[in-house]
């Protein structure tokens, strides 16, 4: 099954992975390693927050780079090479996701939603003085995976390529089917649901305040 | 504006500094709205502490096993290639 992603994107004036893909493209094994080397704790990083499971993000990388091999001659420079990859990384991950989820034929849900249907704060309080001193640093992590790890699958990959991974939303709607607009409003509702979740152990309740939605 | 209009803008505002600056409804609102205020810094945070969150190591075993898996693949691709 072919899994790159046609591209769009704009000529970009400079892509710092592009010398070493070039020599890669002529059977340059050494300059691919330094390529895969580069890119490789991206792809990792995006796949373990997105499945929350070691192994199934190392299989992630694995296939990516395989693919990336196998479609070596086709890459024609018209995006910068890390989002190509990230968009081969991405569907590898969503592919893993629906088998876990048992959906092998259904994509991921692309109906698009609107901002009316976006939950209001509950809990609304300045966080403590510093995340890191409130909690160990095990804990924080422990603390930031449940949280990203409740979200709905829907969610929780938009959130990973637009906040984490920081591609632009449009190369996010591109590498998941999805409208700029439902790119917006997942990655708002994704927001406001990690927002409560961590507000709830972070914030202060000395300065608590009650949402006032009438004004 | 409202905290419901704010609520529908907020992604603007998070992601651009100058949408602030270039719209004085949001300005407005939100140097009068505490809660908004709030929930503004703590998308923030929530964005800085996921984003600074500790790499995740790619486990040694596997480094070895990816490694040669690309190297097999290689060689199919780049037949005359030193690997």
């Amino acid at each position: 099954m072919a899994v790159v992603s046609k591209t769009h994107d704009e000529p970009r004036a400079a892509d710092d992975d592009l010398p070493l893909f070039r020599r890669a493209q002529t059977g340059d094994f050494a300059a691919f390693e330094s390529l895969v080397a580069q890119l490789q704790g991206r792809v990792y990083g995006v796949a373990y927050r997105i499945l929350g499971h070691a192994q199934d993000a190392e299989d992630v990388v694995q296939q990516t780079f395989l693919s990336v091999i196998e479609h070596i001659d086709g890459f024609r420079g018209e995006s910068a090479v890390a989002t190509w990859v990230m968009r081969i990384a991405t569907n590898f991950s969503l592919k893993v996701l629906r088998k876990k989820r048992g959906l092998l034929t259904v994509p991921l849900d692309t109906a698009d939603e609107s901002f009316a249907d976006v939950p209001h704060p509950q809990y609304i309080a300045e966080w403590r003085e510093s995340a890191e001193s409130h909690l160990d640093r095990a804990e924080l992590r422990e603390l930031l995976d449940r949280a990203i790890a409740e979200l709905d699958d829907k969610y929780r990959v938009v959130f990973v390529l637009r906040d984490i991974d920081e591609m632009t939303t449009e190369e996010t709607a591109e590498a998941l089917g999805l409208s700029i607009s439902n790119v917006k409003v997942r990655l708002l509702r994704a927001r406001m649901q990690l927002r409560e979740r961590l507000t709830r152990q972070l914030g202060d309740e000395a300065t608590r305040v009650e949402p006032d939605h009438r004004h | 504006m409202t905290c419901e209009e704010m609520l529908k803008a907020l992604n603007a505002v998070i992601d651009d500094q100058s949408a602030l600056a270039m719209c004085t409804e949001f300005a407005e609102h939100l140097a009068g709205c505490n809660p908004c205020q709030l929930v503004v810094d703590n998308i923030r945070k929530t964005i800085q502490l996921y984003k600074a969150g500790v790499p995740y190591p790619m486990p040694e075993a596997f480094q070895e096993r990816f490694r040669t898996a690309l190297k097999v693949r290689w060689k199919q691709k780049f037949p005359d290639a030193t690997v």
